[in-house]
């Protein structure tokens, strides 16, 4: 089905975009202006922390950095000077307890006051800092904290409990657990508020170098381990201006990011990109919730919203009566990213909200917005938009170690992009081997396929690779089927996504059992509840089928292209390596 | 609605409860607190069990009243008061 464009004739809004001209902007665009309007005293050194907040504060510590909406509607606010103050303290009381410039401090809490007081003064003090997503079970997460020897953990005692108890003293260098102080301080752990209290402000923001390793990101990887992606410093560059660019965010705006503070945009446009324009931060500590939402959007007087394709359709699914109760009027720009968005969505937002979705692209290791609808320009709807300024991004084919650029329009191939922008991963932890293979002839290699149209729009097609995108998360499939192999009755495990309308895919398992195991609904919930336990809710299956057999290579690989081909009914394509080809067909 | 109603009523959202998020012990459930503060689960999973009770009490629950569903107590209440 083709939708229409949706267009965007001059003078149809009371505000001007601040990205009004798109060619003009990309051929005026120098990484070196945005460094001189961050950094006029140059930026041979950069600091994350600096930017975001003390630059704001310097400049009048009233304005309102951070508004935290609670459970009950009750709001916090916390100011650009109060939050300069607060991560000052933080940052002290790590250096005191012995947390050196480059070692790890990773959180494992909501949308509190005490994550963003950690994110920036981590940043501060030049530690690095991990944020971890708090829906993972504790495997998942005593493997992260393992891969980047974290130092120190920020966790509220309840987490710490379910999740970390159990597996600390695997943890060696996991030194230092600060806890918020809701409930009693868990043996073992610092009270967070105490020690910021007894830390002092003024000290130096550390001097970092744009090179210097800012944030720890992880992503999933199709075989073993998760990668952690290395964020640098100079990564608030293409943050500050994908920011004022695709998000169309200046500083008298209310912006609210619903991206949950475990992965890399509850960090980049969470925390990093508005608060480095000087916006103000609307933050909800709760989850999803439809009615909820639009309170919100109306209450806060929400002008820039950034939310995920799950969100806007589980939005879409709670029927537009909802929002015509409110009044979003303040609403001036919505934008969309994690998974690509549905055209039927973007066009939702446009007859439901009055003003469209513009969808996004970029990667945790893109660090920043690649990719992109904007305010000024035309929006077709299914596609991620163009390269933002100062990206060069191309679709091309990789052919042995080497790739080839495909210059015609409409063709299908991996999307690329011109290595040498500030938010570029800078490596994963570790992992020189995996980092090197994202690269060739001078480009970085999304693993997206996708293809570009005459008119320069970027459409995304798949992945290249069997990893699961599920509710805006990245999956590895390896990750759950090793969960599963744990369990006793297991004999082989295949995990794929299975097209889902609202969470884009859904993580499904495929199990075959051993000898003298059957396959009862019984067993199904056994397994279910042992993975949920181990992995969490976000990683684990939502459903599981049994088998008697896995589609596999002649080398024993299982062939999750054939169960996907399977689940859906596409073809399955080439099958010339099946250990049985008439397995294929089934 | 009568003690036996209600106890159905009970084991039907446990039940349903148990079919998305197996790892949850009813026996240690309680009943004011809201299920996300007891065990993890995520807003697909929540869904999942909205409409599994719709179609098990064959009605169907406006998300404007999702959040009255969020304890145990929430549903029973949600759900005994409002019958169909």
């Amino acid at each position: 089905m083709h939708w229409k464009p949706i267009e965007k004739p001059a003078g149809r809004t009371k505000w001007t975009a601040n990205l009004e001209d798109y060619d003009k902007a990309r051929a005026a665009f120098s990484w070196e202006d945005v460094g001189r309007e961050l950094m006029p005293q140059g930026t041979a050194h950069i600091n994350i922390a600096h930017i975001a907040a003390d630059r704001h504060a310097e400049a009048g510590g009233e304005r309102v950095a951070l508004r935290i909406v609670d459970r009950s509607f009750n709001v916090e606010t916390i100011s650009y000077g109060a939050l300069r103050d607060l991560t000052d303290r933080f940052a002290d009381a790590i250096r005191r307890l012995g947390v050196p410039r480059g070692e790890v401090v990773a959180s494992l809490i909501g949308r509190t006051p005490a994550f963003y007081i950690a994110a920036l003064g981590t940043l501060k003090a030049g530690a690095v800092f991990c944020p971890l997503f708090a829906a993972f079970g504790p495997e998942p997460l005593r493997q992260r904290l393992s891969i980047a020897r974290a130092r120190a953990l920020v966790t509220t005692p309840a987490l710490y409990r379910r999740k970390v108890a159990s597996v600390r003293a695997g943890l060696p260098d996991l030194r230092y657990v600060l806890c918020t102080e809701e409930e009693a301080i868990p043996e073992g752990c610092i009270p967070l508020w105490r020690i910021l209290d007894a830390a002092e402000t003024g000290l130096p923001v550390v001097r970092t170098a744009p090179q210097d390793p800012a944030l720890l990101h992880f992503t999933s990887g199709t075989t073993g381990r998760p990668k952690a992606a290395i964020q640098p410093h100079g990564a608030i560059l293409a943050q500050y201006a994908s920011s004022r660019f695709a998000l169309d965010l200046r500083p008298e705006d209310r912006f609210w990011c619903t991206a949950d503070p475990g992965w890399v945009t509850g960090t980049a446009y969470g925390i990093v990109g508005p608060l480095s324009v000087g916006a103000t931060l609307v933050v909800d500590t709760e989850p999803f919730d439809a009615a909820r939402w639009y309170r919100i959007l109306e209450a806060e007087r929400i002008s820039v919203w950034y939310t995920s394709p799950t969100a806007i359709r589980m939005l879409m699914r709670a029927g537009d009566a909802l929002p015509r109760e409110r009044d979003l009027s303040a609403l001036r720009f919505a934008a969309s990213v994690g998974e690509p968005l549905n055209p039927e969505a973007v066009v939702w937002g446009l007859e439901t909200l009055g003003l469209p979705f513009h969808d996004t692209w970029w990667q945790t290791e893109t660090g920043a917005i690649m990719i992109a609808n904007y305010a000024a320009t035309e929006i077709r709807p299914g596609s991620m938009g163009r390269p933002l300024p100062g990206i060069e991004a191309a679709i091309l084919h990789r052919v042995g170690g080497r790739v080839e650029p495909i210059r015609a329009p409409d063709q299908e191939g991996e999307l690329a992009l011109r290595v040498g922008w500030p938010s570029m991963f800078t490596g994963y932890l570790n992992d020189p081997e995996s980092y090197a293979r994202c690269f060739a002839d001078g480009w970085y290699l999304s693993g997206d396929l996708a293809r570009r149209d005459a008119d320069g729009y970027f459409w995304f097609v798949g992945r290249g690779d069997d990893l699961i995108k599920t509710s805006g998360h990245l999956v590895g499939p390896f990750e759950v089927e090793s969960a599963l192999l744990e369990h006793p009755a297991v004999a082989e495990a295949g995990v794929i996504g299975k097209p889902d309308a609202i969470a884009g895919q859904i993580v499904k398992a495929f199990v075959c059992l051993r000898p003298g195991n059957i396959g009862t609904e019984e067993l199904r919930r056994q397994l279910l509840a042992h993975t949920r336990r181990r992995l969490g809710p976000a990683v684990a299956p939502k459903e599981i089928a049994f088998c008697s057999a896995l589609p596999k290579t002649r080398s024993g690989k299982i062939m999750r292209r054939l169960l996907r081909a399977q689940e859906t009914g596409e073809p399955a394509g080439d099958t010339t390596t099946l250990e049985d080809p008439a397995q294929g067909d089934r | 609605m009568n003690t036996s109603n209600a106890e159905q009523l009970s084991q039907l959202i446990l039940d349903t409860l148990i079919a998305v998020a197996p790892e949850v012990d009813p026996g240690a459930l309680d009943p004011d607190v809201a299920f996300r503060d007891q065990f993890e689960i995520d807003s697909v999973d929540f869904l999942n069990f909205v409409l599994r009770l719709e179609k098990q009490l064959d009605r169907r629950i406006p998300e404007a009243d999702f959040p009255r569903l969020s304890s145990l107590k929430g549903c029973l209440a949600y759900l005994g008061d409002k019958k169909t």
